[in-house]
């Protein structure tokens, strides 16, 4: 059973093609991950299916209602976190609360539960004014207020910016454990490693999704052999290895460099000798799985 | 609670959090009235005079006495000579000079008419003008005095003016309406249009949107506790107007209250009208500023007679509320009349009220963009 679908979903802003033809069906209770860098398109998808924004084409249906025709019907079954930080930052902590669980016609206590895990790591703070909580609090705060309501599709879009990796790990360990309540979850991020995160993911950019899977089966479908590899010299190390004949790619990948190749035949040994020759110092090269940051840059260029 | 409480409440704990805000909403009022009451009046009080007075007979010392004595002259000096009238008036230290010919008593007994030189320092030609009317009015009043004492009145017309409602001129009676007109649309018009602004510029009004609230809640809400405010400021300023300046009130509270009622629901369309179009609270306060606060000020006839104005300007000012609404608070306050002869402006105010909501109702959009 499908909680968001998306048909042919298409939006401009004069001349710039937002979203072109989106296709995507989420089902009913999954986290779905929204992947792509910024100006893909993300957030101009959340608004259709938030009902803020009208698309010029296409039709979608969240929760069963059409965002455009039933809009008013479907606002009461949404949750919906916007990028920017939007709680009033001047009220406090149970006051922000308090706002939206009456504006959805709820209470903090008739849904509490759904919220407990979440609002016990801010409650010592409930006096405290929103704007002076940290980065992490006020994404958990958020959270706290686009769930009060107990909405049957929750709409994050990236929630993770701006917060600190600590805070962040938190906050996906709460979508996880939100399952249980049968919400739907589609959340968008930058992030690459949070892409693992979900249950299935969309690769989206410039407007246009290049794949929908799990985070595995995107993964497993890497194409090609992947070595990382590492030496004193990262620089001039990228720069031979791009050189090296039968490479795909290389780029910096944390600590090391990530080496796609296009030859199967090359092996570790052969990419050893190469930079030996090459005079690096201190040259490490192991096979490596693709992650979700490789298939997208294997996608992007091609 | 109820949605629509819920919002209000929120309303509410914004403006009183926010204490700079809330101090200049209720300061301004007192400090404009107070200011444009005590300092910026037309009428002249204890203006340094010199007398010449050569003759210092019954007559002439009668008459300085009864001009000294009316508040509006106090004695800077006496003078010896007609010489030491220029030196007085190039120092600045006098404003008026008042010459009596040699033979003041004398001129007036034998020839029943005497001459008397009034000399006004007209560098400030406004306070010259209106001292020497002061002095002259004086002088009048004296003369009639005088006649009524004498055995056989003279034969001479004397045209009475009575200036109604408001026969001390007091311009307190002018900017207290004036500046009630301009409160109420300050905080009506400019705090509505920042604080619709402000939920746009903070990003919250994407949530409130997707929230069930409907557009009409959210104005609604967001317009009520400015209700209130505007309606405590109109009362501070009209108890300001009657008890610091003795202003009357002489026609019905109740309507008085209406009146203010319906200009503040004007206003308050207008700020909405504005936070349709304006995106930032910059916008919004620039908007609500230049759009709407100057041509209160300038061409509602508050500071500057609109019969003195151009054509074009008396047309433009035709279309500011508080061109209508200024007549309104005078007429219940000084005048005491009722609706039978406000109704047309209130009827104006009302057509305004209306045309303005229903364009900002259209123009509210229940989505982004």
């Amino acid at each position: 059973m499908s909680s968001i679908t998306t048909t042919n979903l298409s939006k401009a802003y004069g001349e710039v093609q937002a979203l072109k033809n989106i296709n995507l069906s989420v089902r009913e209770g999954e986290i779905f991950g929204l992947i792509g860098p910024d100006g893909a398109g993300k957030t101009t998808l959340f608004r259709i299916l938030a009902t803020l924004l009208l698309p010029d084409s296409g039709s979608a249906r969240v929760a069963g209602l059409d965002p455009v025709g039933d809009y008013k019907k479907l606002r009461t079954k949404l949750g919906y976190m916007p990028g920017r930080f939007s709680l009033y930052q001047d009220l406090t902590v149970r006051e922000n609360l308090e706002f939206f669980a009456s504006v959805f016609g709820s209470s903090i206590e008739e849904n509490y539960e759904l919220i407990r895990e979440i609002y016990v790591q801010i409650e010592p703070f409930r006096d405290r004014r929103a704007g002076a909580l940290s980065g992490g609090m006020k994404q958990k705060l958020a959270l706290c207020c686009a769930l009060i309501h107990k909405p049957e599709v929750l709409l994050l879009d990236e929630p993770g910016t701006g917060v600190d990796p600590v805070s962040r790990q938190e906050f996906w360990d709460m979508l996880r454990r939100l399952r249980q309540w049968g919400i739907t979850i589609l959340v968008s991020t930058p992030y690459m490693d949070e892409a693992e995160l979900c249950d299935r993911i969309a690769l989206i950019q410039q407007g246009e999704i290049l794949t929908i899977d799990t985070p595995e089966k995107v993964r497993a479908a890497y194409p090609r052999p992947l070595f990382a590899v590492r030496a004193d010299d990262m620089y001039r190390l990228i720069r031979d290895l791009r050189e090296l004949p039968g490479a795909a790619g290389c780029y910096a990948f944390g600590e090391s460099a990530h080496l796609s190749l296009r030859d199967t035949a090359i092996g570790l040994d052969d990419v050893r000798r190469y930079l030996i020759e090459r005079r690096h110092e201190a040259v490490e090269v192991s096979p490596t799985p693709a992650t979700i940051e490789d298939c997208f840059i294997e996608f992007l260029n091609h | 609670m109820s949605r629509f409480s819920a919002f209000v409440k929120k309303e509410f704990r914004h403006i009183l959090r926010d204490r700079r805000t809330l101090m200049i909403l209720f300061g301004m009022p007192v400090v404009q009235v107070l200011l444009f009451g005590f300092v910026l009046t037309n009428e002249i009080k204890n203006a340094a005079v010199a007398i010449l007075d050569p003759s210092k007979d019954v007559s002439s010392i009668s008459l300085t006495n009864q001009l000294l004595s009316s508040g509006y002259f106090r004695l800077e000096r006496n003078l010896s000579s007609t010489e030491e009238l220029e030196p007085a008036f190039r120092s600045g230290k006098i404003k008026m000079a008042v010459v009596f010919p040699p033979d003041f008593a004398q001129q007036l007994a034998h020839e029943g008419k005497a001459q008397l030189q009034l000399i006004g320092d007209a560098s400030d030609p406004n306070a010259a003008t209106t001292l020497i009317n002061y002095a002259n009015a004086i002088v009048l009043d004296w003369q009639a005095a005088q006649n009524r004492s004498a055995a056989v009145p003279p034969l001479r017309i004397e045209a009475q003016t009575r200036m109604l409602y408001n026969p001390e001129q007091k311009a307190v009676f002018n900017f207290v309406p004036g500046v009630m007109t301009l409160i109420l649309m300050l905080i009506s018009a400019m705090m509505t249009s920042i604080t619709l602004a402000r939920e746009k510029e903070m990003g919250t009004m994407e949530v409130l949107l997707v929230s069930p609230l409907r557009p009409i809640q959210i104005i609604l809400g967001k317009t009520a506790p400015y209700l209130v405010l505007s309606f405590v400021n109109a009362l501070i300023v009209v108890l300001l107007g009657m008890f610091v300046f003795g202003m009357p009130l002489r026609g019905s509270v109740l309507l008085l209250a209406g009146e203010c009622f319906l200009y503040m629901f004007v206003s308050l369309s207008l700020g909405i009208f504005i936070s349709t179009r304006a995106n930032t609270q910059i916008a919004a306060l620039f908007m609500s500023g230049l759009g709407l606060m100057m041509p209160t000020m300038l061409l509602s006839g508050f500071i500057f007679p609109r019969e003195s104005m151009p054509m074009a300007l008396q047309v433009i000012g035709n279309i500011v509320p508080a061109t209508w609404f200024n007549p309104i608070i005078k007429g219940i306050m000084i005048k005491g009349v009722g609706l039978e002869t406000l109704w047309l402006n209130t009827l104006v105010l009302g057509f305004m009220a209306l045309f303005f909501i229903a364009i900002s109702m259209r123009n509210f959009k229940d989505r982004l963009a």
